[in-house]
Formats: structure tokens, C-alpha cells, sequence
């Protein structure tokens, strides 16, 4: 199976692991993911932002170039996928799917639509049995549900089946899809304290010993920011936050997962080998 | 506000049931509720709403288009506010926000990815915060996190063509 592959300006950078975990379990499910030539940036919040005619340029330069492929675009970032299709139903209007065969997918989705899922229980070496997960979607992959095609907008519901697919426990809590604060990070830091307190607070409340996403911004202000809050709460949550793609890894046993923990401010290393995942 | 009517979202369908400012994450930083700000486009309160914090606040979730029962684009609205603010030179009520976005793409313009150091440093200049999360950014680079050299694209040119054409489409609305 082959897809484009649109890693964005995160995954090269802040998100490296997810880059890197997304790549390896692509290969060891004999995907071929080839990157989108000479991509550019989405342009995220900052383009929508401020400019309307800017960020539907940025966008759907990257859009052209993966319809000239012909193959679906896969899109691991929420934030990139958000803006690309985004620009993908502004050019298909009231006709979509056929103006191109090319579809924009995030990377949970592609999993599902192109049947990897079953690849990936076959070839499930190590169940990730007893580990309690909080499966979190944050906004952009899947608001605006018109144009994510989102069924559950509200409690999705993918990536909890992935997780039990991989023979983890996923419990329930009501915040899979609350904002992290996002991008306002490094403006408005006190806002996305906040707000990634009360997610942590909730995740562990709800029983999870780690949290779960598919976003750049989700991971990085949930993973990173630990320290802060406790320095200012007094809270030491050391809740380990994966990418789903590490997850699907460790369950196909692959070597590389703990090059990328060492990427995560609070290492999941130490959770994983309490239950002999690693 | 052409720039909110031009967009074809019908912000006087809002019948004021206030679902977008409930389900807002960051209401209680705004000065006006995303409801309220419905109302006051309907009243022509557009000077008030071009120099308010709420359109710099807005974190853009979409929860309030989202939810709401007459289909109103709400956070559409916002990114429309903020953009005819910035055209209008009207002096933000929260600055940093908009001087990240210049940062943000001026590092897009220059290299056509963004470089997360050179960006951010750019944002410090601007913004005289150079000491916020220096231990943090230290700990991203020793991961790897950080990139020292910009990955530039080949095709600059249609970047930065795409910059300057946007200014000239401006121009004629």
C-alpha cells in the first residue's frame, strides 16, 4: 500500500518522535509512505489567523503537489490536517471526492480506511495488557465534524478501539475532545497551563496512568509543562504522553520505541517496564 | 465589518441561546462572550469589537461552530475580527498574540517551513520576553527537539510570491 505523506513542520522539529514512530510502524506494516516533494508549511493558526487569502494559498499549495501524486494525502498532524482540509473542501465546494481521487486523511483515520488496523492486531507481538489509557483527540481532528467527517464529534471513538485493539484498557472520561490551549502556548502560557491542568487532573482522576493523542500541540503542552504546573500547584502528575503511534510500536515490538521516549519530558519508559513492555 | 459580511457567514441567524460561550475553554479570559459578540456585530459595535481581547484569546477549537444550533461559523467570525483588526491598524488589546503570528510567518515567508528557534527568537525580540521558558527550550534542544539550521523548500519564490500577491488582493477588496 502507498499513501503521500505530509509530516509538517512540527514532526521535523517539536514532534520528532511522532515523525519517527509514525515512519517505523508504517514500514513494519509494509505501507509505503513517500513525503510529499518539496513541501511547505500549512501555515496553522497563524496564517487563518490574520489572512484569509494567505492561509488558503499555503494550504493548498500542498494540496496540488499531492493531487499531481495521485495517491491520498496522509497528514499525522491535527493541526496540519485541520488546515488542509481546510483548503481541500474550499476547492471541492458542494462536489466533494470528485474533482481528485486524492483525499486528505489523518493518520488514525488511514489506519481504519485502509484496513491497517487488521494488519496491526495480526502482527500484535506484545498485547499492552494491564496499561490504563486516557485516549485524548483534542479539537482539530474532529472540528469541525463538517469538515472532518467526523462521526462522534463529541466522544470519538478511533483511537479507544485502536488502543483495545493493541490489548490495552482504555477508560472513560469526558475531555477526550476539550481544547489544550493549543498554539497560545507561548502568548497566553497561563491559559494553556490551565487548561492542560484540568486534562491531567481528569485523565489521572478517570484512572489512566498515561494519556494518548495525535496531535504536535496536545502532546507537547501536556508533556512538557508537567514540571511548571507542579512547581506551581504542587501537583506532580508524571503522566506519560504517547503519541498513538509509539503505542502501536511497542505492541509490534519494535526496537526503536525507546529512541523516542527519550525525546518525552516525562519518560514513559519506566510505566512500560512495570508491565514488562519494554 | 466586510470582512465578516464578505464571508457569508450569517451571524444575524444567532438567537442569543448562548451554547457558544458555555462550551468556550477560554470565556473567562475573554472581556466580551463569543455570544455577546454575535450580538454586538448585529448592533454595529464594530470599533469596540476590533480592539477587544477576545479575538486574540479565541484558541480557535471550533467548539462554538461546532455546537451551534443555527450553524453560525463563530470561530470564523473571530479569525475575520482579528484579520480586518490587523488590516485597520487597530492597537491589539493583547499584543503578543499578534506578534507571534508575525514570527510565525515570517519564518514561513524566509524558509517556506517554519524554523522553531530563529522564529521563537524573533518572538522574544518582539515581545522583550526573552527569559520566559529558557530551561524548557534548553531541554528541547538536548532532545533534538530544536533544529540549529532552517530546512529551507526549493520553491521559495511562489512563497513568497503568495506573501506580496496577498498584499495586492488586499489592496482591492
Amino acid at each position: 500500500m502507498k499513501a503521500s505523506y505530509y509530516p509538517g513542520c512540527a514532526l521535523h522539529g517539536t514532534a520528532l518522535e511522532y515523525d519517527e514512530s509514525a515512519k517505523a510502524v508504517s514500514r513494519a506494516l509494509d505501507v509505503e509512505l513517500h513525503e510529499l516533494p518539496d513541501w511547505s508549511c500549512c501555515g496553522a493558526s497563524s496564517a487563518h489567523a490574520t489572512d484569509e487569502t494567505l492561509a488558503f494559498d499555503l494550504a493548498s499549495r500542498n494540496l496540488a503537489i499531492a493531487r499531481a501524486q495521485g495517491m491520498d494525502l496522509v497528514v499525522p498532524c491535527a493541526a496540519c490536517y485541520s488546515r488542509l482540509k481546510s483548503a481541500e473542501s474550499k476547492l471541492d465546494g458542494d462536489q466533494p471526492a470528485a474533482s481528485s481521487k486524492t483525499r486528505v486523511r489523518d493518520l488514525l483515520e488511514f489506519f481504519f480506511t485502509s484496513g491497517l488496523v487488521d494488519v496491526i492486531a495480526e502482527r500484535n507481538t506484545r498485547p499492552l495488557a494491564g496499561l490504563k489509557l486516557a485516549c485524548y483527540y483534542g479539537c482539530l481532528l474532529v472540528r469541525p465534524p463538517k469538515m472532518t467527517g467526523a462521526r462522534h464529534h463529541e466522544y470519538p471513538e478511533e483511537m479507544d478501539k485502536l488502543m483495545e485493539l493493541l490489548g490495552a484498557q482504555v477508560v472513560p472520561w469526558s475531555y477526550k475532545t476539550d481544547c489544550c490551549g493549543g498554539s497560545l502556548v507561548l502568548t497566553k502560557t497561563n491559559i494553556v497551563l490551565e487548561l492542560t491542568r484540568r486534562l491531567l487532573d481528569q485523565a489521572k482522576k478517570a484512572g489512566a496512568e498515561a494519556i494518548v493523542v495525535a496531535c504536535p500541540l496536545c502532546q507537547s503542552n501536556l508533556d512538557s509543562r508537567q514540571e511548571e504546573i507542579a512547581r506551581k500547584t504542587g501537583e506532580h502528575y508524571q503522566l506519560p504522553i504517547f503519541y498513538f503511534t509509539e503505542l502501536v510500536g511497542v505492541a509490534l515490538s519494535l526496537q526503536d520505541a525507546r529512541k523516542w521516549f527519550k525525546r518525552h519530558f516525562v519518560n514513559p519508559s519506566g510505566l512500560l517496564a512495570s508491565k514488562g513492555l519494554l | 465589518m466586510t470582512d465578516v459580511r464578505m464571508s457569508g457567514i450569517n451571524t444575524e441567524a444567532c438567537f442569543q441561546c448562548q451554547k457558544c460561550s458555555a462550551g468556550c475553554p477560554v470565556a473567562l479570559h475573554m472581556d466580551y462572550k463569543p455570544h455577546q459578540v454575535m450580538q454586538m456585530l448585529a448592533l454595529g459595535m464594530h470599533d469596540r469589537l476590533l480592539a477587544c481581547r477576545t479575538i486574540w484569546v479565541c484558541a480557535s477549537c471550533y467548539t462554538c461552530s461546532t455546537r451551534c444550533p443555527n450553524d453560525i461559523d463563530v470561530a470564523g467570525v473571530m479569525d475575520r475580527l482579528r484579520q480586518t483588526a490587523l488590516r485597520d491598524g487597530v492597537a491589539p488589546a493583547e499584543k503578543d498574540v499578534p506578534l507571534f503570528h508575525r514570527a510565525f510567518l515570517d519564518s514561513i515567508r524566509a524558509y517556506g517551513r517554519v524554523h522553531e528557534l530563529s522564529m521563537i527568537a524573533r518572538y522574544k525580540m518582539a515581545t522583550h520576553r526573552y527569559f520566559d521558558d529558557m530551561k524548557l527550550g534548553l531541554r528541547m534542544f538536548t532532545k533534538g527537539k530544536l533544529k540549529l539550521l532552517p530546512s529551507r523548500i526549493v520553491d521559495r519564490s511562489r512563497i513568497k510570491a503568495m506573501f506580496s500577491r496577498d498584499v495586492q488582493s488586499k489592496e482591492r477588496v
